[in-house]
Order: C-alpha cells, then sequence, then structure tokens
C-alpha cells in the first residue's frame, strides 16, 4: 500500500513553511516598480503646494520649459483640455488631479515636470512660478461647521456648506427607549488622531502608452489592480482591453496603495502626450502629505447600562475629518466604511449610529489602513468605551466583558448594526488571555505597586471584526461586485500554476495560496508556483486590502482546486477503470474503493490529461473559479497589555502582552504569526507616537519619518501569541481574515492599560497617541487630555 | 534624494581644502559625516555651489588625551567611535552615556562630534555636552594659524557658529578636570533616533566628595543649548545633598526656555528637566524611553 502523504511535510494546511517570496527580497533580487527602466524613458516630479488654502491667480511655466532636458511641464489647464484636471474617487466624489482653481490642502498636487532625469525635472518644479491668494485654513470639522467658514468646494455645484456626507444607521425608537430603562448611562468622547500607513516604498508608476499600438502598460504600486485598469478605463477614457496594469513587487500597503492618485493620472497623461515610458516615483514627503490618510475621528457616544452591568443599547455619533476631497476607499454603501461594526462582539439588543463628514484643508483619504473599512476606529470606540463603562459601573474590566460578550450558543447572532455573527469562542479567548497574563495576580502587583508610589496598569482588548468583503448582496465598489477569481493550471509534470487576483504586498500569498492547493490536490507546495499582479494574465480580483484575500480569493482557490480534483477524479477512474463512484480520494492520490494500495498520483492524473484521456474527453487539466462569500469571516481577539507610567515623566513601558487570536483554521502558522506580531507593533504605534497633525495655518506636522514616527525594534515590546481556533462555518477550508486584528484591536488594549494605571485620577480620556506629555498632564491636573489639531503652540 | 547642482571637491589635505575654500566663498559647505548637510541639501533647504568633502583628508580621525589631561577630539572622529570608546568609557562617564543615545546606528556610523557642534542645532546633544564640560572647538585657517574658541562663545545662534569664512573646525578639545570625573546625560525622546525632547547633560569634577567644577547644560529647551550657569554655580564647591540638589534642579529649571511644540508643553519640558537634574544628580536612573 502506499505510503499516505504527510501534508504539513509537502506544505499543506497548517505547515509553517517558509516565504517563497523571501529569497528573492534578501538576495535584493525583488523588482519594485522603480526597478523597472524601459528605453526612452523619461522622469516626472510633481509640483505640490506649499499652502493649505489658496487660489492660484497664476501659474507661469516658461522657466520650467527652458531648462535643457525638460519635455513636459503639465499644468491642470492643460490636463482639463483631455478632461483630466478632475477624476472621481472611490466615495463617488472628484478630486483634482491638477489644482485649477483653487489648492485645497498642502501637498496638493499643481503641476509636473517631465524631464530626462529626476534631478532636471526637480529643478523644472522649482522654476514655476506660482501665484497665490491666501484664503484661511480649516483644520478641523469644528472649523469647517463654524459661521462664516469659507466653503472649500466650491468647485462642486449646490455645495453650501464644508459637509461631505451624512449617515446613520440602527433603530433610533428602539434605542432611545432601552437609555430611558437604565439604570446608569455611561458616556465617552474622544478622538481617534490621523495616521497614515506609510509603507517604505512610496507611491510610483510607469506610463508606457505605445502609439503604434494604442496600448498602455502602467507598471504601478497597486494593491487592487485590476480595479485600476477598470478605474484607468473610466478616468482616461480609454479601452479596457488595451489597458494592463502590472503591479510588480510592492514595498508594503497598507491600505495606501488602494486608491488612483494624481500622480498615476498624470504619469499617464503625460506618456501618451510625449508617447514615450514617463516613470513617477513619489518621494517621502510626497507620500506623507498627499496620499491618503486613515482614521481623523471624534466620537462622541453612550452606553445604557444595568446595574447588573448588562449592557442594555448603544449609541454614538461620529465626526469624520475627510480632508479636502471625499476619498475614502469604500463599498458604495456606506459612508463612514464598517464603523457600525462597533460592539458586534457583544450581546446588546439596540443600537443606533450617526455620523458626519467634514470637507478640510488637510490631505484627502480615510483609507483602510490595515483594516476591513474603519473597523479599527469602531473597534477602538469600542473598547475604550466598554472600559469606561465597567469603570462607571465599578466593576471589574473582565467580568463586565464576560457578562455581555456574546456566548458560543448564540450564533448565528444578529447586531443591532444588521452584522450576522456566525461563530467563535469568545469567552474562551479571554479565558486564555487572562490565564495567560495572570490577571488576578497581576491585580494584586498593581494594589501593593501603588502602596510605594508605582504606577501597574492593565488593559483589556476583546474584539470581533468583520473580514473579507464582499457579499455581492452588499459590497461593491464603483458598481462591481465585490468577489474574487482564481484559475489553476495543473502541466503534464504535475506541476502547477495558480493566478489569482489578489495581490500580495508583503502578506505572503505566493507561499500561502499554494499551501491551499496543497491541501486540496496533495501536489507539493514547492510544485506550485503562484502568479498575480499582471491584469493581462490574472483573472479578475478586487484586490488585496480589508484582509479579505484568504476569505475571499483564499477560498476561490480552493474552489478552483476542487474543480480540478472532480475532473482528475475522472482522469483515476479511466486509468483504474473502474466507474467514477468506485475511486476513493485521499491527499494526493485517488485509490479504488476497497483496495487501497490500486491506485493513482494526481501527477498520473495530470499527465493523463495531456496524454492518456478517455476517448471523448477534452484534454488539459485547469479551471478557473469565482468566489461570491456569503459572509464576511469574523476572527475574534482577546489582547490584554501591562505597563508601568513613570509618574515623574508620564513615560510608560510595556511589560507584558498577551494575544490570543482566533482566525479559524491556520494555513501558514509561521505567516499568521508574522501577522499578528507587525498589526500590534503598528497598534503600539499609534497608542504611543504615531499621528499626523496640523499646525493653524493646515502645515502637515508628520511630513518625514523624523516628524511621522514609526516605531523601531528598540522601543516595540515582545508579544506572547496564544491561538484558539474556531473554524469559518462558510469558508472552504474554515480560515478568516488575520493580516489586520492586531492593528484593530491592539490601540485600545495599550491604551486601556495606562488609564487603568491612572485610574485614581478619574481621568477619563486622554487621546493617542499617548505621548507621555499627556500622560503627565492627565496626572497633574487629574483632567482628560484630548489632542485635536491644531497643535498647540506658543511660538 | 535629489539635490540641486553642485560642485565636489574632495582634497587630500587640510592645505588643498583651504584652497577650495578660498575659491568658493561663503558658497563652500564643509561635509564632514554629512549627517545634517545631506538632509538638508536633500530637501533642498541648503543648495551649496560647492561641497567640500573632507573625508580623504588623513589626521582628523583621532580622540586622545594630551600630556596636559585635556581630551583631543578630531573633526572625523565619528559617533560611533566615541560610543565604543574605552577612554570615554573609563573617564569620561558624560560622554560615553551621550554617544549611544546620538540616533541610530547608521548616523553614528558617520556622523561626527564637531560636525554636530559646527552644526549648532538646539537639538544636538554634544553641544550640550561641551558645554557642561567647559569644552572649546579648534578653528584653523589657512595660514595654519589656530584659535580656540569656547563652545559657550562658538554656538552663536541655532545653526549659527562662530567660524570665519575660510577656517575649518579641527578638533574639539575638553580641558583637564580637576578631580575625577562622574556625571551622565539623561535624555527624553519619543523613539530611539529622536532628537531630544530634553536632554541634559551633567557633568562632575569631584574630589573627596567635594566638587570643584560642576557643569549643567541642556538640549532641546531652548534656541540653543543651554548652559545652566546659575544651577552649575550652586554646586561649585558644595557635596551633593538633599537640599544641593533640589536647588540645583530649580536653577536648571529656571534656565530652560522651552516652548510648547508637538514634543510637549512648556510647563511639561521645565518639569522634565527638574526631574532630570534631581535623578542625574542623586543618581537615580532616568526610565525615559
Ligand atoms: C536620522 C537622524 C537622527 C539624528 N539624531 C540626532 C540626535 O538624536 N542627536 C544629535 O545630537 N544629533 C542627531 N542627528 C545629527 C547627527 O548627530 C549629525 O551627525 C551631526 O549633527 C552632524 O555631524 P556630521 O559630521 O554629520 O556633520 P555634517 O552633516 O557633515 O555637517 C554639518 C554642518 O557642520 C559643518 N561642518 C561639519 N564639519 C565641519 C568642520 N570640521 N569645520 C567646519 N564646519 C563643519 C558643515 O558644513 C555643515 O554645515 C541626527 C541625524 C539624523 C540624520
Amino acid at each position: 500500500m502506499a505510503q499516505a502523504l504527510d501534508e504539513i511535510k509537502i506544505g499543506g494546511l497548517g505547515s509553517s513553511r517558509k516565504r517563497v517570496e523571501d529569497d528573492r527580497f534578501l538576495r535584493g533580487k525583488g523588482n519594485y516598480t522603480d526597478d523597472f527602466k524601459l528605453p526612452g524613458m523619461v522622469h516626472m516630479e510633481i509640483l505640490r503646494s506649499p499652502l493649505a488654502h489658496a487660489r492660484i491667480k497664476s501659474i507661469d511655466t516658461s522657466k520650467a520649459w527652458q531648462i535643457p532636458g525638460v519635455h513636459m511641464v503639465l499644468t491642470g489647464e492643460m490636463a482639463a483640455q483631455h478632461n483630466l484636471a478632475w477624476m472621481p474617487t472611490l466615495s463617488y466624489d472628484t478630486q483634482a488631479v491638477l489644482a485649477t482653481d483653487k489648492v485645497r490642502f498642502q501637498g496638493q498636487e499643481i503641476a509636473c515636470v517631465c524631464a530626462d532625469d529626476p534631478y532636471i525635472a526637480k529643478d523644472g518644479c522649482e522654476a514655476i512660478v506660482v501665484e497665490y491668494e491666501p484664503l484661511p485654513p480649516i483644520v478641523n470639522p469644528w472649523q469647517s461647521q463654524a459661521e462664516g467658514a469659507p466653503i472649500i468646494r466650491d468647485d462642486k455645484e449646490g455645495q453650501t456648506d464644508n459637509i461631505c456626507y451624512r449617515w446613520e444607521v440602527g433603530d433610533r425608537e428602539g434605542t432611545e427607549r432601552a437609555f430611558a430603562q437604565a439604570d446608569l448611562v455611561s458616556k465617552l468622547e474622544l478622538h481617534y488622531p490621523r495616521s497614515h500607513p506609510s509603507p517604505i516604498e512610496c507611491c510610483g508608476s510607469i506610463a508606457d502608452y505605445n502609439s503604434a499600438t494604442a496600448k498602455l502598460t502602467v507598471y504601478m504600486t497597486t494593491q487592487a489592480p485590476h480595479i485600476i485598469r477598470a478605474a484607468v478605463a473610466i478616468v482616461a477614457e480609454l479601452p479596457e482591453h488595451m489597458i494592463r496594469i502590472i503591479s510588480p513587487d510592492i514595498g508594503g500597503g497598507f491600505g495606501n496603495k488602494v486608491p488612483v492618485y494624481p500622480g498615476y493620472v498624470c504619469s499617464i497623461l503625460c506618456s501618451i502626450l510625449l508617447a514615450r515610458p514617463v516613470k513617477w516615483i513619489e518621494d517621502k514627503t510626497g507620500n506623507l502629505i498627499s496620499t491618503h490618510y486613515a482614521r481623523d475621528i471624534y466620537y462622541k457616544g453612550e452606553l445604557a447600562l444595568r446595574k447588573d452591568g448588562k449592557i442594555l443599547a448603544v449609541r454614538f455619533h461620529c465626526d469624520s475629518d475627510n480632508g479636502a476631497f471625499f476619498s475614502d476607499a469604500q463599498p458604495t454603501k456606506f459612508k463612514i466604511g464598517l464603523i457600525h461594526s462597533a460592539f458586534a462582539a457583544y450581546d446588546i439588543p439596540y443600537g443606533y449610529m450617526t455620523a458626519q463628514g467634514a470637507y478640510t484643508n488637510k490631505a484627502p483619504g480615510g483609507v483602510a489602513y490595515r483594516c476591513s473599512f474603519r473597523v479599527t476606529e469602531a473597534m477602538f470606540f469600542q473598547e475604550r468605551a466598554i472600559q469606561a463603562a465597567a469603570s462607571d459601573l465599578g466593576m471589574d474590566q473582565a467580568a463586565f466583558r464576560r457578562l455581555n460578550l456574546v456566548k458560543d450558543d448564540q450564533f448565528p447572532f444578529r447586531t443591532p448594526y444588521g452584522f450576522l455573527l456566525d461563530s467563535g469562542q469568545f469567552h474562551k479567548c479571554l479565558d486564555v488571555a487572562l490565564n495567560a497574563i495572570g490577571y488576578d495576580d497581576f491585580l494584586r502587583e498593581k494594589e501593593a505597586a501603588r502602596a510605594q508610589g508605582r504606577r501597574l496598569g492593565i488593559g483589556i482588548s476583546t474584539m470581533t471584526e468583520p473580514l473579507g468583503a464582499g457579499n455581492s448582496r452588499e459590497y461593491d465598489i464603483l458598481g462591481i461586485k465585490m468577489f474574487d477569481a482564481a484559475e489553476l493550471r495543473v502541466h503534464p509534470s504535475g506541476k502547477a500554476i495558480l493566478k489569482i487576483g489578489s495581490q500580495t504586498q508583503g502578506q505572503g500569498h505566493e507561499t500561502t495560496f499554494a499551501q491551499i492547493v496543497t491541501h486540496e490536490l496533495g501536489i507539493p507546495a514547492a510544485d506550485i508556483l503562484v502568479q498575480h499582479g499582471d491584469t493581462d494574465n490574472t483573472p479578475f480580483g478586487m484586490g488585496t486590502y480589508a484582509s479579505r484575500s484568504t476569505p475571499v480569493a483564499g477560498a476561490a482557490t480552493a474552489m478552483v482546486a476542487r474543480k480540478v480534483r472532480a475532473k482528475a477524479r475522472k482522469l483515476a477512474a479511466h486509468l483504474l477503470e473502474v466507474s467514477e463512484e468506485d475511486v476513493e480520494w485521499e491527499l494526493g492520490r485517488f485509490h479504488v474503493r476497497g483496495a487501497p494500495s490500486n491506485g493513482v498520483s494526481i501527477q498520473e492524473c495530470a499527465m493523463a490529461a495531456y496524454g492518456n484521456m478517455p476517448d471523448g474527453m477534452e484534454p488539459g487539466l485547469e479551471n478557473n473559479a469565482y468566489y461570491d462569500p456569503p459572509n464576511m469571516t469574523w476572527p475574534f481577539a482577546a489582547y490584554i497589555v501591562t505597563v508601568e507610567v513613570d509618574p515623574e515623566t508620564g513615560v510608560w513601558d510595556v511589560l507584558r502582552m498577551v494575544a490570543v487570536d482566533d482566525c479559524g483554521v491556520r494555513i501558514n502558522p509561521m505567516i499568521v504569526e508574522g501577522q499578528i506580531m507587525g498589526g500590534m507593533t503598528e497598534a503600539y504605534a499609534m497608542a504611543n507616537m504615531q499621528f499626523i497633525t496640523y499646525d493653524a495655518e493646515g502645515n502637515c506636522v508628520g511630513s518625514n519619518y523624523m516628524d511621522y514616527l514609526l516605531p523601531t525594534a528598540w522601543e516595540t515590546p515582545g508579544f506572547e501569541l496564544h491561538e484558539v481556533v474556531t473554524p469559518s462555518p462558510h469558508h472552504p477550508i474554515g480560515a478568516k481574515g488575520i493580516g489586520e486584528c492586531a492593528a484593530v484591536g491592539g490601540p485600545a488594549a495599550f491604551v486601556n492599560a495606562v488609564m487603568n494605571a491612572v485610574d485614581d485620577t478619574g481621568v477619563r480620556n486622554i487621546d493617542m497617541p499617548l505621548l507621555p506629555d499627556r500622560v503627565w498632564e492627565a496626572m497633574k491636573y487629574k483632567r482628560d487630555v484630548s489632542g485635536a489639531p491644531p497643535v498647540k503652540s506658543d511660538s | 534624494m535629489y539635490p540641486s547642482r553642485f560642485h565636489y571637491e574632495a582634497p587630500r589635505s587640510l592645505d588643498e581644502a583651504f584652497g577650495v575654500l578660498q575659491a568658493y566663498g561663503d558658497e563652500a559647505k564643509i561635509l564632514a559625516g554629512g549627517q545634517s548637510l545631506i538632509p538638508l541639501i536633500k530637501l533642498r533647504f541648503a543648495a551649496p555651489a560647492c561641497i567640500v568633502d573632507i573625508n580623504n583628508i588623513p589626521g582628523l580621525d583621532f580622540h586622545e588625551e594630551d600630556s596636559d589631561g585635556s581630551l583631543n577630539i578630531g573633526a572625523l572622529c565619528r559617533h560611533r567611535t566615541l560610543e565604543r570608546s574605552p577612554l570615554l568609557r573609563s573617564k569620561y562617564p558624560t560622554m560615553s552615556a551621550t554617544a549611544p543615545l546620538i540616533a541610530d546606528p547608521m548616523v553614528r556610523n558617520r556622523g561626527t562630534l564637531v560636525g554636530s557642534v559646527c552644526h549648532a542645532d538646539p537639538q544636538g546633544d554634544w553641544a550640550s555636552v561641551m558645554l557642561a564640560m567647559g569644552g572649546e572647538i579648534i578653528a584653523r585657517r589657512a595660514d595654519g594659524s589656530e584659535r580656540a574658541i569656547p563652545v559657550s562663545q562658538f554656538v552663536v545662534g541655532p545653526f549659527q557658529n562662530a567660524l570665519a569664512q575660510g577656517e575649518i573646525a579641527v578638533r574639539a578639545r575638553v580641558p583637564a578636570a580637576r578631580g575625577t570625573r562622574t556625571g551622565t546625560y539623561l535624555k527624553l525622546e519619543r523613539r530611539v533616533g529622536d532628537f531630544a525632547t530634553v536632554g541634559l547633560a551633567v557633568a562632575l569634577e569631584v574630589s573627596g566628595g567635594t566638587i570643584n567644577r560642576a557643569g549643567l547644560a541642556l538640549t532641546g529647551v531652548g534656541p540653543n543649548n543651554i548652559q545652566c550657569t546659575a544651577a552649575e554655580q550652586s554646586l561649585a564647591g558644595k557635596s551633593l545633598n538633599a537640599s544641593t540638589i533640589e536647588q540645583a534642579a530649580r536653577l536648571a529649571a529656571e534656565a530652560a526656555q522651552p516652548k510648547t511644540d508637538v514634543r510637549g508643553s512648556a510647563e511639561y519640558k521645565r518639569h522634565v528637566v527638574y526631574t532630570f537634574v534631581t535623578r542625574a544628580l542623586s543618581n537615580r536612573q532616568a526610565s525615559a524611553a
């Protein structure tokens, strides 16, 4: 009898196989957009606005044209002749490609210069003279709604205020009734500061329009090449089959590389006008000040509570600061992403929420920075409000959660805002985390330390989040439903190529998607090449963001492998000379029912598909699958952090950080752990140091890495990881999203820990980032510290 | 990085360097470690016509004690060398505490102490250390003559030093100590590699429990590095105890001229100065990040 295959050994489900991508990355053999050099290529640089809000009186480009080596100086006026001064956004607004009338944020694109090299292009930008008439800058929602505030979007007909959307969801009356019956109402106001995904590789593109064939090829840093192709077709009015988007190796995305940026559009237009390849590579400051930011939401909310701790209802309002253009990348139906997934983990009968967006003189965006459309914002407010409510009740943080978390026997569970949770073991995850941290011991230690003047604190964050949009009933972007596709071709020798529409940016798809095929077909993962990132050569997909690759494209991969297996079964029956019903599958092999030693391998079936197929069977062994998920996947996480705060300086150190993640079946445990550690690092960053703000003049504070602080290995604490596995009931292999959980649920754990360390001061809130001066101020004056731009300054 | 066009010279001797400086006048900029100059030209905040790279000039990469007990640090002595120096570790506690707190390993591999003092960034750490230790910069002219400028007079404003056109800072000098050196450098930074929110250099010269000379200087809390003269004087001739420490801390906090900015309020920074002086003098480790 043939030896059964060891799935772990061949790199299947559950194998921590090394990332195949790393070989080329570690040896410097990757190919990023900037690595491509095309014959005749020119270099493009962008001139950006130094002012946040100003009318453009004139733009004089004559001196730039005179510089030897300059080939093109493109202004908004010229772009307008091609109907490209403005472009549509993913939130059904418009965004200026190159400013014509006004500049609306510092860093906005005004003109671009194409030249023989980037030095000359930059010289060209410096030679452009722009005359401005400054207008009062608006840097937060309150200024934007103040009486007499200038209308930022006076380009839009009928726009008479600075509001870009209003939205509501939930049961308003039911919630009001529940609040009327509450013993206690716990209120909380806070701000999730603006941050930037800040991938190390900035954005860039090489547009190559071939005037002979009329084909446009664009190498670019995008997380969603297929959507970009559709967008380019719409924006540039080019036929879609004559557009090829190539997304080569990407140096991080984190949501920043989902949108269409003016730089991409300009490089395309310049390439068409010059009939030469045009390369645009953004610099770090350009990336930080002009591409999509994240967060920047002010919340005001309350929980209706019964004396015994039961939550009766929740309601909250969000004011989002959307910058100059409403360009959130989000599904059509939603105006503030999936922020109404807040409180999903808790059994709360009634909920109501409202939101309003403000135009301001800040960079546009509202991108899903390592999260599924604003769920980070949702879960942060949720977990801060839960902590505040427990404190108001005088209840233990853990006990309050245990009382209100959705219980195992309640699934499927409909949240008051309409989501359907389908699985989880929330209480078990919490218990694993509490045990790991030694909860009761720590509380005693904290009391003892307090008696010596030391401040220890412990913070919990528990949350479930909707990952893997869509289903097609509810989720679309620009009218295109959010499904994904996969193509699988098995070559005669049994080696395979898998083509997917998602786009890895560090997640390791080339490694893990092969593992899914291995699990389904028993072909060793090393024999499977995963291809993505070229719209001419891969099937349609919505792209990689919002933790949707494994839930959607991963599911499509499992489904296409099953289709291939179904055909292989027919081939096996033919080879074994039995009927199909008498063939049984084991990993990598079919055998005759009842005669396990009489079988054929998947590789033998593959050879037969090309050389020995039954009469009438179409040759070859390949297929494709489109996958429309029936629901989101709902991972759950319980994070606990302990800290010590220096009472004299406000500096706080993380003592321990325990993470319990339930992301269902883990395809590659090593990669899952890497994702959790990466996300947790960003969570720590958010809580501790990482934010962008603006001064009163609208200058961006955080325009380079000396001001925009990313944590290094030096300050990042160690993370202790644990797992619980509740398979997704609808995903073909039971997997759930995991790329973002820690970044989503993590920040509140750190903040709650610091708040717990100062719980004797009566302070309800310190806004992120919890820089030492803010913690010190809260301790010293026993008052909340709300950090909202403009930055305080006495200069 | 796409700076403006510039001419590049890499002289092989000080004489050659002086020649280039003469030819270009105030259009020339000396490049030592480049860790302050290159960021400036990258952002095109500076666009010198000529960059005079002194890295090929022999004899500038040293740090050693003279027979008179003074310490000399050559213009090409890197932060990294100072960080690892056994000499500093055994005899110059303030300096050896400072070096590892500057920037990150990559910057420390290139950046120089002399370059840092020349750059006169109010957030530069070395100028405070030099102030606290009574250090000076030795400037050399084309004719080979040298003059010593105390760092207290060398740094004349934010990003401004007292070098005359055509002068090169060839070394820094710290005079011999009266007694044993003790001291430290405390730095509150938001992240490793960050400039100081508050930095404090303490350099004491002590014999038999009596302070012969006290040096205290502050980083990041004024338009320049600040020498805390009153606090220094309050300690001279005394020994350390709760009341002398408290007084010095109070005087140092008064000497600070902090501004409220994204790193914190003026009040907070002043408070940190007080806390740091207290901690440094009572030998308590700061838990600053
Ligand atoms: C990311 C980053 C983080 C940093 N963090 C810190 C920090 O935490 N603390 C800190 O103190 N510093 C910090 N720095 C600055 C760093 O220490 C620099 O190395 C130092 O300030 C300048 O030294 P340099 O040799 O690199 O000088 P350069 O950049 O070469 O020169 C600086 C200036 O001094 C002039 N100059 C240099 N040498 C001479 C000379 N011999 N004679 C006359 N003029 C001269 C130059 O013309 C130039 O104007 C940081 C720098 C970076 C890039």
